[in-house]
Order: structure tokens, then sequence, then C-alpha cells
């Protein structure tokens, strides 16, 4: 527990190839944003405000993955300035939507998109944070969960482990009480092998899982796999469509599309 | 349940309540100040909610269930109570999904109770089966003996009052009748429906449980049943217990899963298994909850929750140092065993009613009532293996 004797701790949120969705949760916590703002130094937020403080860092938020040479350095000295560092959202975990990239020629993708290829520096595979240094914390989602993000920081404040769950969104979809989408109405849902989070989001609002929360603890995808294509008559383009989004790049997930 | 002891004239008793009729019965309820849940349809599916007119029932509806697999489908009647059992239970109003426990405003002060029993909800459950009936009384074992008494559960449990409906037909993943809990209701009910359809009117032959049964009889319009509508009555459910395909053998199943610990067989069905934990929780009996602390940013405002759990998740079985069972072949093992084995230590019989939910609701289709039978084979395989290779036993 910090003591209101000693500073209030740094935090800093930093942002690397990503759609500002996780950063913009933060935002979000409107009821708590002024408990936070009087717990913590917010040191940097370029979202927020304009201000900036000097390093060292407290507690560093880490957004979007890495996808330039830029980006490996950047990170390193991020690290370097945090006592704790976590990363935030579906980007920073596994890579992100933009590690779609990762399956192709991204030089191909270069010439076609940009007028002038020559400007462009980039890497050939978008990459997690925990690719390049040190993660103490990963919070998933796509974007993250604001409930989440305010236990990481309530845990962080009182210096206390984070409650997060490592269940299945079946789990959360049973304690809503929400009918399975899978069995009554043959959706291919990735519930099943997704790590909750969300509240079961989506198939409350009668949609499949997409897997934003990406893989869960000894998850069986092919075993889903299976029973999508036997029972559900799924095709494996049809397989591979889900399972190459947020969390393309995370190994169970790159490796069950690459094995259809 | 209010349960007064029942005089034999009570028992007895059998009466017609007209379909016409029918919405008495709710409104007798109401006045009572129960709030009345029972089937609708809801995304899909014939799920328990709050009632307050008849025709809010699935009238007129049926399910068709396998493994994986759940479709609503028409019928070509207008029965209430035409279907099977849905993906919910009644576990879901005596054993919140989600309670808080109590709560603390600041470190000195003492927690205050979060639901204070004269607080809990007054259900009136219409339309309980046989199966699930036999779980809530399985549940008040797990909650209401021993040391330690449930107090949420308690305050909802003894103001229930419960209609019990008997089944006219059996689904595919029926098996009530091989462990013996249905389809004919037998006790633990206030008020008992058989829903007959096929006679030139449609009527419900009722049958009391409990005083407060006929106290609120008293209040609904009907007559004496003849001696044809008692027997037409009996015919629906025989022909519910006749239609039932499925089984499982129960005679000697703690036996023998406590023998079959390194049966290879768990291995296959951890190979399609997902530990998703849906049949846990679908399950009317399954009673696993995890408690969970959460506090305000400034650590002054804490609570004390709880919520269902289910054996499939690794923090569930975590202890000093890590989870005791980390793969899925000893969480699928943990259930069956318990479910169907270390139950009967605990609680003097099985954990399964035979509802079928596990099978339906399970994503990938396992059925239990298959892997028991593949386990018992695989068993006898490697003891014939053997027996008739006595070099086995020399490694
Ligand atoms: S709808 Fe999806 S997440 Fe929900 S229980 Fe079914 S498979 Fe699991
Ligand atoms: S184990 Fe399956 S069939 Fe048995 S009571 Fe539970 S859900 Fe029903
Ligand atoms: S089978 Fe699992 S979830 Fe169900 S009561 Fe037993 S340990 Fe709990
Ligand atoms: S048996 Fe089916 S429902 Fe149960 S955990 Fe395994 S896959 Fe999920």
């Amino acid at each position: 527990m910090l003591s209101s004797a000693t500073k209030k701790p740094k935090l800093a949120v930093w942002k690397f190839a990503s759609c500002d969705g996780c950063q913009l949760s933060l935002l979000d916590c409107e009821d708590e944003l002024l408990a936070i703002a009087g717990a913590l130094t917010i040191a940097k937020f370029p979202e927020a405000s304009r201000a900036f403080a000097r390093g060292p860092y407290d507690l560093s938020l880490v957004e979007g993955s890495i996808t330039t040479p830029d980006d490996v350095e950047r990170i390193k000295r991020i690290r370097q300035q945090s006592k704790l560092l976590v990363t935030i959202g579906a980007c920073a975990t596994a890579g992100g939507i933009q590690a779609l990239r990762n399956f192709q020629d991204v030089n191909e993708y270069i010439r076609l998109v940009y007028a002038h290829p020559e400007y462009i520096t980039t890497l050939d595979r978008s990459t997690p944070i925990a690719d390049h240094v040190k993660v103490d914390f990963e919070l998933r989602g796509c974007p993250i969960s604001k409930t989440q993000l305010l236990e990481v920081i309530t845990a962080f404040l009182n210096g206390r482990r984070p409650r997060l769950s490592n269940y299945s969104v079946c789990e959360e979809c049973k304690l809503r009480g929400t009918v399975c989408l899978a069995v009554a109405e043959d959706v291919n849902c990735l519930g099943p092998v997704t790590q909750a989070g969300c509240g079961a989001l989506c198939p409350a609002y009668r949609r499949g899982c997409f897997g934003c929360f990406g893989p869960r603890e000894n998850l069986n995808l092919p075993s889903l796999v299976a029973w999508w294509q036997s029972e559900l008559g799924l095709k494996p383009a049809q397989v591979e469509l889900a399972l190459r989004t947020m969390n393309a790049w995370s190994p169970p997930f790159k490796e069950a599309s690459e094995n259809l | 349940m209010e349960a007064l002891p029942l005089d034999e004239k009570i028992n007895d008793l059998k009466v017609v309540l007209k379909v016409e009729d029918f919405q008495q019965l709710l409104d007798a309820l109401i006045r009572r100040d129960y709030q009345v849940v029972g089937p609708t349809l809801k995304e899909g599916a014939v799920v328990y909610d709050s009632l307050t007119r008849v025709s809010q029932l699935p009238a007129g509806w049926t399910d068709e269930q396998q493994a994986g697999h759940y479709s609503l489908k028409k019928r070509s009647d207008q029965a209430y109570f035409g279907y099977g059992v849905g993906p919910q239970s009644w576990k879901k109003f005596l054993f919140p999904p989600r309670i808080t426990l109590w709560k603390q405003k600041s470190p000195g002060e003492a927690p205050e109770p979060a639901e204070l029993p004269q607080d809990a909800p007054r259900y009136a459950f219409l339309g309980v089966r046989a199966c699930e009936l036999k779980a809530i009384t399985l549940q008040d074992q797990v909650f209401l003996t021993g040391p330690f008494i449930d107090p949420i559960y308690q305050a909802r449990r003894e103001k229930v009052f419960i209609v019990a409906v008997n089944c006219g037909q059996a689904g595919a993943n029926c098996f009530c009748a091989s462990v013996g809990s249905g389809p004919q209701v037998t006790q633990g009910y206030d008020l008992a429906l058989t829903e007959v359809t096929a006679a030139p009117e449609a009527y419900f032959l009722v049958e009391v449980g409990s005083q407060a049964g006929q106290t609120l009889l008293n209040e609904v319009t009907h007559r004496p049943a003849t001696g044809k509508e008692v027997a037409e009555a009996r015919q629906v459910v025989e022909r519910a217990a006749s239609e039932m395909s499925k089984s499982l053998a129960t005679a000697d199943l703690k036996d023998f899963l406590y023998t079959n610990y390194e049966n290879p067989y768990w291995a296959e069905v951890a190979g399609r298994c997902l530990a998703c934990a849906n049949c846990t929780l679908v399950c009317p009996t399954c009673f696993c909850t995890s408690p969970e602390d959460v506090s305000d940013l400034t650590g002054q405002v804490t609570e004390h929750r709880r919520r269902w759990d289910s054996c499939f998740s690794l923090d569930f079985s975590y202890l000093h140092g890590g989870s005791v069972r980390p793969s899925r072949q000893s969480r699928y093992r943990q259930w069956l065993t318990h479910k169907l084995g270390t139950w009967q230590d605990q609680f003097g019989e099985i954990g399964c009613v035979g509802c079928g939910r596990c099978i339906t609701w399970c994503p990938v289709g396992i059925d239990l009532t298959t892997e028991i039978r593949a386990l018992r084979q695989a068993a006898a395989t490697l003891t014939a293996g053997t027996e008739t290779n006595p070099k086995s036993d020399e490694r």
C-alpha cells in the first residue's frame, strides 16, 4: 500500500502500431478518472493531455505492436524507464490485426498501397511487445475491458496481484445467462478457446465470439476446428477467416490457421 | 418450500384444471407475492424467466436436442409444456451465478452482509420437471446439510413454491429413468401438473403435494378428475418413459471410477474436451464457486463476492504453488469422478439426475453416457489384454 506521505506514482501511456482504442478505455473510465488522476500523476498520456513529465515511470501502459525499426529501439528505452510495464490490448499482446501481414510479403503490400514505397521503412512482421522486452503483465482484448484496466490500476496502487480471469468466455456467457449460439444456432463461436474478460459481450448480442481476448490457457483449437468442419460444415477458408483476426499471430491461433 | 406434513387425503387428491383457467393459477401465485418464474422463449431456446401471463409460456413449441445441438420446432398442438429441459436450470434462482456476500465501507467498520434473508426473492417455480426436482433435492443436501448452511440458498429455498410438470416426451439426451429421477414427479412439489393435449379438450391433471398447494388450489377453478382422466394422464408420463433411449448404468459406477484413474481412455476424451466448463455450468447439481475480493482505487471500500466456477477452470484448483489439475485430462476426470463417484461418498448417491444438459450444451457434443461406456470398454480391453498376454505383467 502506498502511504499518502510518499510521492504519487507516475503513470505513462505509450503508443505503438494501434488504433488508440485501448487508450481510449482509460478515458472511458469517466466515473473513476478523477480518482485515478488523484491517486497517480499522469506523466504522459498524449490522448488526454499535451503535458509531459520525464521518467522514470512507476507504471507504463503500452498500447500497440512493434512494426518499425524505430519501435524496436523505443520500446527498449521505455522498458528502461518503467518500473512496471503492462501491455494493453491485442496489438501489444499478440501483434494485432496488422499482424495479418506476417502471413504475406510485406513489400508487395507497400508497393500496392503507397505512391512512394521508398519512403516506407517497416519491419516485415508486426510483433507483440513481449517479443522485444520483458512484460510484467498483459491485458488482453480488442479493445481492453475498462473493468480489467481499473482492476490492474487498483491492484497496482494497493500493492496486490490483479484479479483477472483466465477461464473461457463460455463461463461468462453462462454466468450472464446467454443461450449458447454454438449449440442453438450452429455458430462457429470462439468462446470455448478464448480468455474471458469481455463479459461475453458478442454472444449477448447474438454474435459468435471473435476471440479478441486471445487464446486461453490449455485451449483445444484442433478439437473445436474439427467440430466446426464436421458438424457445422465450415470449409478451411472459413475457419482461416475466423482464426485470423486481432489475435492471428498468437501462437495457438497461428498454428491452427496454418494447419488447415 | 412451505413444507407441511401431508395427510393422506391431500396426497391422493387429483383434480382437473381446464386450460382456459390456467391463468388463474398464476394470478393466485402473484396475489400471494410470488415472483413467478418459468419457461419462455428467448434467444432461440426455452429459458426460465419471470412470467405474469400464461401466454408467455412457449405454447406450441418443442425442442430437438442432440449432442452439441439444440433447436426449436413447432408442434402440431398448443401444448404449454411440450418440450424438454433447456440450457438453464432452477439453480440460477436458488444459487445465484454472482452474488455479493458482504461489503465493508472502510477498514475499521464491520462488514455488512449484502443480502438479508428477509430480502431474498420469493419465487414460484412453474414447470419444474422430475429430474429438476431431484436436482433441487441434491443441492439441498449440498447447501442445507452438514455443519455449514448456505444462508443465501436457504433463504430462497424456504420461500419457494413449486409447480412441477410431468414430462410427456423424452428428449434425445434424457436418461432420467435409468438414474431413477423421472420422468414422473413423485415428491417435493406443492402442485404437480400433467398436461393432456390429446383429448377433445386439453386439460391439466393436478396433484397436490403440500398444504400450501392445497390452499392455493382453492383459489383456482377446478373439479375432481374422472378415472378416465387419471388414466390418460398416466399414459402421458408412460409415453415419456418408453421414449427414452439413453441410459447410464450406475450400479458399480463408484468402484469402477475409483479403480480407473489411469484408464488410457481419459486421454482420448481430453483430446476432444475444450475444458470450456459449459457442462458444469448447465448442470443443475454442480455447486462450485470461487470467491472474489474487490476494492475501489483507494483500497478502503471492499466487497467479497462469489461466482459460479467449475473444475474445468485452471484457477479453480489453484493451491499453494500452482494448480493441481493443469491438464484437460485431469479436469475431465475430476468432473466425471466427482459427479458419479465421489459424490456418493459425500452425499450417498450420484450427482447426476439424467437431464442431458451437459450433452446438449457441450460445444463439441461430449456425451458422458457414451464416455462412461467407452471407459468401461477400455478397461475391459486392458484386462482381457493382460489375461491373454501374461508377459505384459513382466514389465
Ligand atoms: S455462445 Fe460461444 S462463448 Fe457462449 S457458451 Fe456458447 S460457445 Fe461459449
Ligand atoms: S451430469 Fe449432465 S445429465 Fe447429469 S445432471 Fe448434470 S447436466 Fe444433467
Ligand atoms: S463436477 Fe466439478 S464443478 Fe461440478 S460439483 Fe464437482 S467439482 Fe464442482
Ligand atoms: S465436456 Fe464439453 S462442455 Fe464440458 S468442458 Fe469439455 S468440451 Fe466443455
